[in-house]
């Protein structure tokens, strides 16, 4: 029995086609994966589908019936239930609460909470979802609140789920329970989208696989037909040449963190809390952890942003008095910001002049200490972009019409042009596509071959599997001690990720410090 | 000294004071409250409870009886928050920049209607306004009879709509709406709900109640209305909503302790006035709750939302 049929939907943003003539079908019991890189239009395609957005043209049938567009009411009674990639969910309100919003009349007189509780526990038991109604979802884990989530969907009597990258906040433990929670409920006649980028996970769970790329549905493939190589073939369109990593001695220390406290806000826990780390010269550490676990403090910290309440930090040997990110800068630091639109670039500012902020005051682009000298500007910005191929149709161009990987490449040129002795690479590839990953990761290899010492910041296991020699894993502000990555698996970097840090001791090699 | 202090505590006028002041104040906050529960704040408050105070008042003048005064007045107030909210959540723009706006043309208009019905009035006239009720039993108790039990109908009913609000905010369907509103728009619109027409709705019903507290100055703490009546009220309940951190029962307190600090300053003057400048009683309770502020807002939840308009289908 067909579930759903979405027939030659077509929505345009401006100027950018974000879907252009898709048509897909989803059977009942089904699980269809929707693979595509960011960007190629796989949650627009759910956002029409759902009503959050109206499609420029193109219908939508679910169970044979036309959904009207852009109304999100006319999708849940018919049976669609979506949970979102970023939660739609509000701390300061209880589980229960943000379960049955939505569920009763506007004009009732009182919210039948005893009858909420009765059906909560029974899909709870079906699903194998275990909730605490009563708690504030402000207090309760990332896993927990997506499991919320599901149940917000579950409730409401959805038919066909759409899951938007719904593994990109879980640690592997917590992805293989969802898996199993999307199993059951295959078993009991539900169909499932499973929106995703990473491979593995679409061939453990789907039955079928749809890919888009730019905007257009490019392929569609049997699970059981196809592999990793073939699917990521379809995904990106052409051959990608993983870069080379080489594991080189390390040598000297560049930074060294010693039982370094950020104290958090005023009755919070310490953002960070006694951490204790050392990056030699030509090593990437990778530093793993669900989001929020303290990532973004050490960045900040490691970029001059925050000083420690207490500890002590060495740069190249040098105790560090004064934290400043300019302080940093000339000791050899160089930052790739978590967030290259809030952080790495002044959109509104022109790709030159971002090329040359982190040199400014320094000849020759500056005459007299006070005046910009321009042909000097100018010759050293296109020398970089140049050189770190940044396609751009003219260094005048605001830097914010930038594509991602392109400002990323700007950033990297930026702060790989003063050869840093310490590279802070905070999500250096997240929202790129393939090529662009491949050019960001060569450049930080080759930067490593030179001598540099990375500390590498991702969500992404596999993208630190891939580069680091070491793998750190923070979490509450703890940070364990590094393991080489030949030593241990993604699932063991998972238990200590879920909060159990001692876990990775037995990883480390004797003698190896 | 301190003895004389004292002594304004035991006397049951100051706490009947402290009742009647508190009365517009808690009608404004509770207002405010729920426009900014729902994610929208509402400057216009000292606007549209002058046009409230004008309106209702105006009512019993020209004829009209007292409740339906008081209907009316919130049928004004609900008609500048739907303005408000036009600007504000509709079309997205800066809630504080519209709701001074709010403010100056519902004050402006409220003079320009009085003095235009009433050009040649230099004394301002009168009406009949709520009498207070006298309570068989209970009014005659000593002490509490003339501290609690000798008010207006008005000043009951106003007690009365602060429990109904937490019941309605945090029992109802509706009330979870709202705050959902001022949480996460983007949740309810998850769950198939407007979030427009929630938040309109909320900034209508808020300004009504609004207007009804300034139409208690009018119809029960005076009987006249005269211009510079509302005098700063508005923005007294601007800041007890985040001293109540956005909780209707800590709002009700928050008005209370404000006008006992006022109702005290009054007397205060009487024995203190040779040797200390009246002007530092009349300074005495914004001081106060200034102070009080800055304790109660660290720990404040305020709603995520608040600020933030939301629009449908926009990419994030």
């Amino acid at each position: 029995m067909t579930a759903l049929k979405i027939k030659g939907v077509t929505k345009t943003f401006g100027s950018l086609i974000a879907n252009d003539n898709i048509s897909l079908t989803l059977q009942q019991g089904e699980v269809l994966a929707l693979l595509g890189e960011n960007g190629a239009g796989k949650t627009t395609l759910m956002n029409i589908l759902f009503g959050h957005y109206v499609a420029d043209q193109g219908d939508i049938e679910v169970f044979g019936n036309q959904l009207p567009p852009g109304a999100t009411d006319a999708a849940i009674q018919a049976g669609v239930g979506m949970v979102h990639q970023h939660f739609t969910l509000a701390d300061n309100l209880s589980v229960l609460e943000n379960i049955i919003l939505g569920t009763e009349p506007l004009t009732s007189w009182r919210s039948d909470t005893a009858r909420a509780r009765v059906k909560l526990n029974a899909l709870a038991e079906e699903f194998g979802l275990a909730i605490e109604p009563d708690k504030l979802v402000g207090d309760i884990s990332v896993g927990e609140r997506q499991r919320v989530e599901i149940m917000k969907v579950l409730y409401r009597d959805a038919k066909i789920l759409i899951l938007d990258e719904p593994t990109a906040v879980l640690t592997p433990q917590e992805v293989d329970r969802l898996f199993d929670t999307l199993r059951s409920m295959v078993s009991r006649g539900l169909s499932i989208i499973f929106i995703s980028h990473k491979l593995h996970e679409i061939l453990n769970i789907s039955d079928r696989v749809c890919v888009l790329r730019r905007g257009q549905m490019v392929g569609e493939i049997a699970t059981r037909d196809a592999d990793r190589d073939k699917l990521a073939l379809m995904m990106v369109g052409h051959e990608v040449t993983r870069p080379l990593v080489e594991h080189l001695p390390p040598g000297p220390p560049v930074i060294e963190l010693d039982n370094i406290v950020l104290a958090g806000s005023r009755g919070h826990k310490p953002l960070l809390d006694g951490v204790s780390l050392k990056i030699r010269e030509c090593e990437i550490i990778g530093l793993a952890g669900v989001a929020g676990n303290g990532q973004s403090s050490l960045a900040e910290l490691l970029s001059g942003l925050k000083t420690p309440s207490s500890g002590q930090l060495r740069l190249a040997g040098d105790v560090v008095k004064q934290y400043s990110p300019r302080g940093f800068i000339h000791a050899g630091v160089g930052r790739i910001p978590e967030d290259r639109h809030v952080h790495g670039v002044i959109g509104d500012m022109m790709v030159w002049e971002n090329l040359i902020s982190e040199n400014l005051r320094e000849k020759p682009l500056w005459n007299f200490s006070s005046l910009i000298n321009f042909t000097a500007c100018r010759a050293f910005a296109s020398r970089l972009i140049e050189q770190f191929d940044v396609r751009c149709k003219t260094m005048e161009m605001p830097s914010k019409q930038l594509s991602g990987g392109n400002m990323q490449k700007l950033i990297l040129a930026r702060t790989l042009q003063n050869n840093p002795r310490f590279i802070l690479a905070n999500q250096p590839v997240r929202g790129l596509d393939e090529g662009a990953i491949a050019a960001v990761h060569e450049r930080l290899l080759a930067a490593k071959r030179r001598g540099a010492g990375i500390l590498l910041i991702s969500e992404d296991l596999d993208e630190l599997f891939a580069l680091a020699d070491r793998i750190v894993v923070i979490y509450h502000g703890h940070v364990s001690q590094p393991i080489a990555v030949s030593d241990i698996t993604a699932q063991d970097i998972g238990i200590m990720m879920a909060g159990d840090l001692a876990h990775g001791e037995k990883f480390l090699q004797a003698g190896v410090s | 000294m301190l003895l004389d202090l004292l002594e304004i505590f035991l006397t049951a006028g100051f706490w009947a004071a402290t009742i009647r002041i508190a009365c517009p104040l808690i009608l404004g906050t509770i207002g405010e409250l729920i426009c900014e529960r729902a994610g929208v704040l509402n400057l216009g408050i000292e606007g549209i409870m002058t046009a409230g105070a004008m309106s209702g008042w105006m009512w019993v003048y020209l004829g009209g009886d007292l409740w339906t005064g008081l209907m009316f007045a919130a049928i004004i107030g609900a008609t500048f928050g739907l303005l408000h909210s036009i600007f504000t959540v509709h079309l997205g723009l800066s809630q504080h920049v519209t709701g001074i706006g709010i403010t100056m043309l519902a004050s402006a208009l409220s003079f320009f209607i009085f003095r235009m019905m009433l050009p040649e009035s230099t004394t301002p006239p009168k009406i009949t306004a709520f009498q207070p009720v006298n309570i068989p039993g209970l009014s005659d108790m000593p002490f509490l009879g003339e501290a609690i039990f000798s008010h207006t109908p008005m000043t009951y009913m106003i007690f009365a709509i602060v429990p109904l609000v937490i019941y309605v905010l945090y029992k109802t369907p509706v009330g979870l709406a709202l705050r959902m509103a001022g949480e996460n728009p983007m949740a309810l619109e998850a769950q198939g709900m407007n979030v427009l027409s929630i938040r309109t709705g909320a900034v209508m019903v808020g300004s009504a109640f609004m207007a009804v507290g300034g139409a208690y100055l009018t119809m029960s703490a005076f009987d006249a209305f005269f211009f510079g009546m509302i005098n700063g009220r508005g923005w007294i309940c601007v800041a007890l909503v985040i001293f109540a951190s956005w909780r209707p029962g800590k709002a009700l307190l928050g008005a209370l302790l404000f006008a006992g600090l006022d109702a005290m300053q009054v007397r205060a003057q009487q024995f203190a006035g040779n040797f200390i400048p009246y002007q530092f009683f009349l300074m005495t309770p914004y001081v106060l709750s200034i102070a009080a502020m800055v304790v109660m807002a660290r720990q404040a939840r305020y709603p995520k939302a608040l600020l933030s308009p939301f629009r449908k289908g926009e990419r994030t």
